[in-house]
């Protein structure tokens, strides 16, 4: 029988917003009958451009995929990649592409986005010059950085920007060249780019302006950068990131009404000059507007989607409001940033030292918020933006809105609660906060997560995510619940909570406690934070539940890639003796392992195949070395300097009391890794202030500092006491400890702690030192029985036949793994994997 | 091609509730003891993620009841029955029938 009512749909062009479209016709369609065929010219599937960049951070292709290709063909959608649509015949209706196919269609869809804008420099077809806008692109900027080491991007807007980062952190000097007087010139104004530029040029990226480039020079390959004003630079490589150009070309072939500066002219319904044909997303130019943005091009898929199915809906003007998520330097501006509207008043504030500025403006008689440009901060940005949006009114110190209130008052009056229930919170899905909340009570969502796999809100940019965490916490305190951090789903308890039951019901194994506490079998989640628990309270070996402990614990050693491990001993304070490290040296040797200063001072050994761990740690205890913990979320390192010993400089003797440190919790577990360090002076050679504890020596006795960190958010540590003696510091560090390790959620460092705890460093103080809790002595008593009760993990092993076995790698055969392989890099063994 | 059951080892030589591995010719194989349900599993021992062969000694669990493992490098999840990924990727690991005679775990394998 033949069916009349079949629409065919071709859609040219798999990029973001061509995949949303599918994704809204999908859920739209109900029982129309449609035959959907989609051209992309790339080889992957529709991937996600917003975060390309996290390419960069190893992220993979199929990380940033909208959806697998499987998607597509599950909703019967015939998916052609690979496949450039190369002609188009209006009359009869159909498209070829450059492989020769032809696909008739009812309806055709241009999805064909943009290509980056390349001005037409001398030069620029030369090798090492590059765009930014592919996965393509990406892999190759990757490849040829290796063998470069200065590059420049031209062009220092928002992608041009993300682009130098990215060159930066493929450890390139990298310079920024733009043609305006200003960065970003279409989103910041002078000053607010003035202090963007310092924040960057602290990143080491160095800015120049008003920068005419005139001539690419070198020898077929990009050596030197020419400018206008005679300036010369030598570059390896450069990225040109100067604006995009909407792919009309097929559109202007045939005869569609395109821009002077390109795009395809559509009206309120995205429907272009030939009634058949859409244009959605980068390549549609709207009201002589080209939207570089994901959100507007995903309201425009919805449109045309829900017009091709019967209903009814116009796009109209839409808002550029953006957040910049380049690292380290948050960068915002929204509604009317320049404040060109007729008589609008503005509010300025700039921090030189802080290097923050904020601009809002307001309306004349001070009712409404019209605009306003974040730079250096931005956390306020989404509230701002949905009091502009929304004609909100404003607090009666409208500089509240920037500075915070003070003076008292605790709340600018503007909290979440308070937009209208149609406010756009998630605007590349356009979900109102109004469908939030419902459905955060109705499907009673348990956190920022479930709220966005049941709504698709914050999928998108990603911008309004912290939106949801504070909508998430708001909705739930107007309900009066308590936001509790749950385990994971087998266990309806906090981490403070299970660590009360663990210790009252005296429960030493994990299958008790699921069975007396928690439902189902456990996870990956739940069963390493019980096994930190068990150990923090019981200290029992920890190989006696071998199988609940991450991959680490289980088998006392770091796994590296191509499945080897990493073998640290222990160096207290980083201090060894000539003895002991001949003895490294010859074990490293007989077992050819990779070897390594780590940051911890000490010494990494890698490359060790499972079954060779315990003979080689057999080795290493016999020459008195002991476990490191590297593997544990454990006391790692306590470094020092010197000290008063060697150092001119030196006060106390740094050295001793950072062995005594590392001596006394070695071995101790926490809910997270636990660094500490002790610096002679306060020079601070060993860094103390950046440590979970760190003791800084003085004229009269030691300072102690508490809850910094390193690694991906530095925080500096806070004073907690100073001029105390040896026992004050051991004692409060002792109640510290037990503190954080009773009350921290899983997985947390002690600054992130110490950010959540109410009353922050203050109440830390009056809890240690004044004991407002009455804890302190049980916790000194516990923290001495973790002491006494302290052996070494693989000494443990070394001596136990059945702890030996399992690190065999087969039960049926005695071969060592044939799939670990190495190549030697300068002398050494490397992993051979191919990622 | 033939199928045939291979004797891995005994019940106890792999530990409970988690895994270890065997070699069968070129072969992987991850055997699983879930204790808990009195079942065992087997599964590829590689990870297709980054092609880890780490299977084994990854966390077994499960996800609203569904027996599962866990990747020890990226915590990628896989279902322990159907070798489908849990965590969201396009990914379906082999999964092996089991059984167990005489205190001895046995995996159907291809011959
Ligand atoms: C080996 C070492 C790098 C090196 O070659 O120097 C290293 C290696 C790893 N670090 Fe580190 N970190 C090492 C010093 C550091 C330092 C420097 C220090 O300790 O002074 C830091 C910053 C200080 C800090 O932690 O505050 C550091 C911050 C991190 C972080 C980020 C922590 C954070 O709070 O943001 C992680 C990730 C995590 O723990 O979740 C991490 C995680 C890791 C892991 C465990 C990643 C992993 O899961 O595989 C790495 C594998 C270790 C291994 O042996 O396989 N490593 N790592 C260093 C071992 C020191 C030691 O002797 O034990
Ligand atoms: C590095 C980077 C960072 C960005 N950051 C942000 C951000 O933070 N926020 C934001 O809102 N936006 C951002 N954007 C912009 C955003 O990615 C785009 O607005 C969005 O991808 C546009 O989607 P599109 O589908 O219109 O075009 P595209 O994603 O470009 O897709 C078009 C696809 O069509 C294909 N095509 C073209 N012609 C043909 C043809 N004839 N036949 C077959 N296929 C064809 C192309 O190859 C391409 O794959 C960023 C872009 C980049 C490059
Ligand atoms: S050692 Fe640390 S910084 Fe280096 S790659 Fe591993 S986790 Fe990252
Ligand atoms: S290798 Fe298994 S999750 Fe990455």
């Amino acid at each position: 029988m033949l069916k009349f009512n079949i629409m065919r749909i071709v859609i040219i062009g798999n990029g973001m917003v061509g995949y949303k479209f599918c994704e809204k016709l999908i859920s739209k369609k109900g029982d129309a009958d449609l035959k959907i065929t989609v051209f992309g010219e790339e080889y992957l599937p529709a991937y996600d451009r917003v975060h390309l960049s996290e390419f960069f951070s190893g992220k993979t292709a199929e990380d940033l995929s909208m959806a697998p290709i499987s998607w597509y063909a599950e909703n019967g959608i015939e998916l052609r990649l690979g496949e450039l649509i190369s002609d188009i015949d209006p009359i009869n209706k159909t498209v070829s592409s450059h492989k020769g196919n032809i696909v008739a269609y009812d309806k055709l869809i241009f999805a064909t986005g943009s290509a980056p804008f390349v001005p037409s420099i001398d030069g620029v077809n030369k090798e090492g010059v590059f765009v930014y806008r592919t996965i393509e692109d990406l892999e190759a900027i990757t490849a040829y950085a290796k063998k470069a080491k200065r590059g420049a991007v031209i062009g220092g807007g928002l992608l041009g920007l993300e682009a130098a980062k990215a060159l930066l952190d493929l450890n390139l000097e990298t310079e920024v060249i733009e043609f305006a007087h200003k960065l970003m010139p279409r989103q910041l104004d002078e000053q607010g780019s003035e202090i963007l530029q310092n924040k960057i040029e602290e990143l080491n990226l160095k800015v120049y302006l008003k920068a005419n480039t005139s001539l690419i020079a070198g020898d077929h390959k990009v050596e030197k950068m020419i400018f206008e004003d005679g300036r010369e630079i030598q570059v390896d490589m450069v990225v040109i990131s100067a604006g995009i150009k909407p792919r009309d070309e097929l559109a202007k072939i045939i005869g569609l009404k395109t821009g002077i500066r390109g795009g395809i002219v559509v009206d309120d319904l995205l429907q272009t000059s030939n009634p058949d044909m859409y244009a959605i997303g980068e390549v549609a130019l709207h009201d002589g507007m080209i939207y570089g943005l994901v959100a507007p091009g995903y309201e425009m898929a919805d449109v045309v989607a829900t017009n091709l199915l019967g209903g009814n809906k116009t796009f109209s003007a839409y808002d550029m409001s953006t957040k910049l998520k380049l690292i380290g330097v948050e960068v915002a501006s929204f509604g009317d940033a320049f404040g060109t509207s007729d008589k609008c008043r503005s509010i300025m504030f700039e921090d030189k030292i802080k290097r923050i500025y904020k601009r809002i403006n307001v309306s004349e008689d001070g009712k409404r918020l019209l605009g306003g440009i974040l730079v250096g901060e931005a956390d306020s940005y989404n509230m701002l933006l949905q009091i502009t949006k929304n004609a909100m009114t404003l607090p009666p110190n409208i500089e509240d809105l920037i500075l915070g209130a003070r003076g008292g008052a605790s709340d600018s009056g503007t909290g979440v609660l308070q937009l209208p229930d149609d406010a756009i919170i998630c605007s590349c899905e356009s979900i109102i906060k109004g469908d939030l909340c419902s459905a955060i009570k109705e499907h009673d969502l348990d956190g920022v997560p479930a709220i966005k796999a049941c709504t698709k809100a914050g999928t998108g940019c990603g911008g309004c995510v912290p939106m949801l965490g504070d909508l998430f916490n708001a909705t739930m305190k107007a309900e009066g619940k308590v936001v509790r951090s749950l385990i994971c789903e087998h266990f309806n308890y906090t981490r403070q909570e299970l660590y009360g039951l663990i210790k009252i019901d005296e429960i030493k194994t994990f299958q008790n406690l699921v069975a007396k506490h928690g439902k189902g079998h456990g996870c990956e989640v739940c069963k390493p934070a019980v096994a930190s628990m068990m150990a923090s309270i019981w200290n029992e070996m920890i190989l006696k539940q071998d199988t609940i402990q991450d991959t680490n614990d289980r088998f006392l050693a770091n796994i590296q890639k191509g499945g080897t491990y990493s073998v640290i001993p222990r160096i207290a304070g980083g201090e060894i003796t000539a003895d002991k490290l001949i003895a490294i040296g010859v074990i490293a040797k007989k077992y050819d392992l990779y070897c390594k200063i780590t940051g911890g001072q000490r010494i990494d050994l890698l490359g060790a195949r499972v079954d060779q761990l315990p003979v080689i740690w057999e080795e290493l205890i016999e020459a008195g070395f002991e476990s490191g913990h590297a593997y544990g979320k454990a006391l790692r390192t306590v470094k020092s300097c010197v000290g008063s010993t060697w150092c001119r400089f030196g006060v106390q003797d740094s050295a001793t009391f950072a062995i005594e440190i590392e001596e006394r919790y070695k071995g101790f577990r926490a809910p997270h890794k636990l660094k500490s360090a002790v610096s002679g002076c306060i020079r601070e050679c060993a860094e103390a202030r950046s440590k979970d504890f760190g003791i800084i020596a003085t004229e009269k006795g030691w300072n102690l500092y508490v809850c910094g960190n390193g690694g991906a958010k530095p925080a500096h540590a806070e004073l907690l006491a100073s001029d105390i003696d040896k026992e004050t510091c051991v004692k409060y560090i002792d109640r510290l400890l037990m503190f954080y390790t009773a009350t921290a959620n899983p997985l947390t460092r002690t600054s992130a702690w110490l950010n959540n705890l109410e009353g922050g460093i203050g109440h830390v103080k009056e809890v240690v030192i004044n004991d407002i809790l009455g804890k302190c002595e049980e916790w000194e008593k516990e923290m001495q029985y973790q002491v006494d009760t302290y052996k070494c993990e693989w000494n443990e092993v070394v001596i136990d036949p059945e702890k030996r076995k399992r690190f065999n790698p087969f039960i049926n055969s005695e071969e060592s793994d044939p799939s670990v392989k190495f190549k030697y890099v300068r002398e050494q063994i490397n992993p051979l994997t191919s990622w | 091609m033939k199928e045939g059951w291979l004797k891995v080892g005994k019940v106890t030589d792999i530990p409970e509730n988690g895994g270890s591995c065997i070699k069968y010719k070129d072969t992987q194989i991850a055997v699983f003891n879930y204790t808990v349900k009195n079942e065992f599993y087997a599964t590829q021992n590689e990870c297709p993620h980054r092609h880890e062969m780490t299977l084994s000694r990854g966390m077994i669990g499960d996800k609203a009841g569904e027996p599962k493992v866990a990747c020890p490098f990226h915590k990628r999840n896989f279902s322990l029955q159907s070798g489908k990924c849990l965590s969201g990727d396009d990914y379906t690991i082999k999964t092996y029938p089991t059984k167990v005679e005489d205190g001895y775990v046995y995996v159907k394998v291809e011959e």
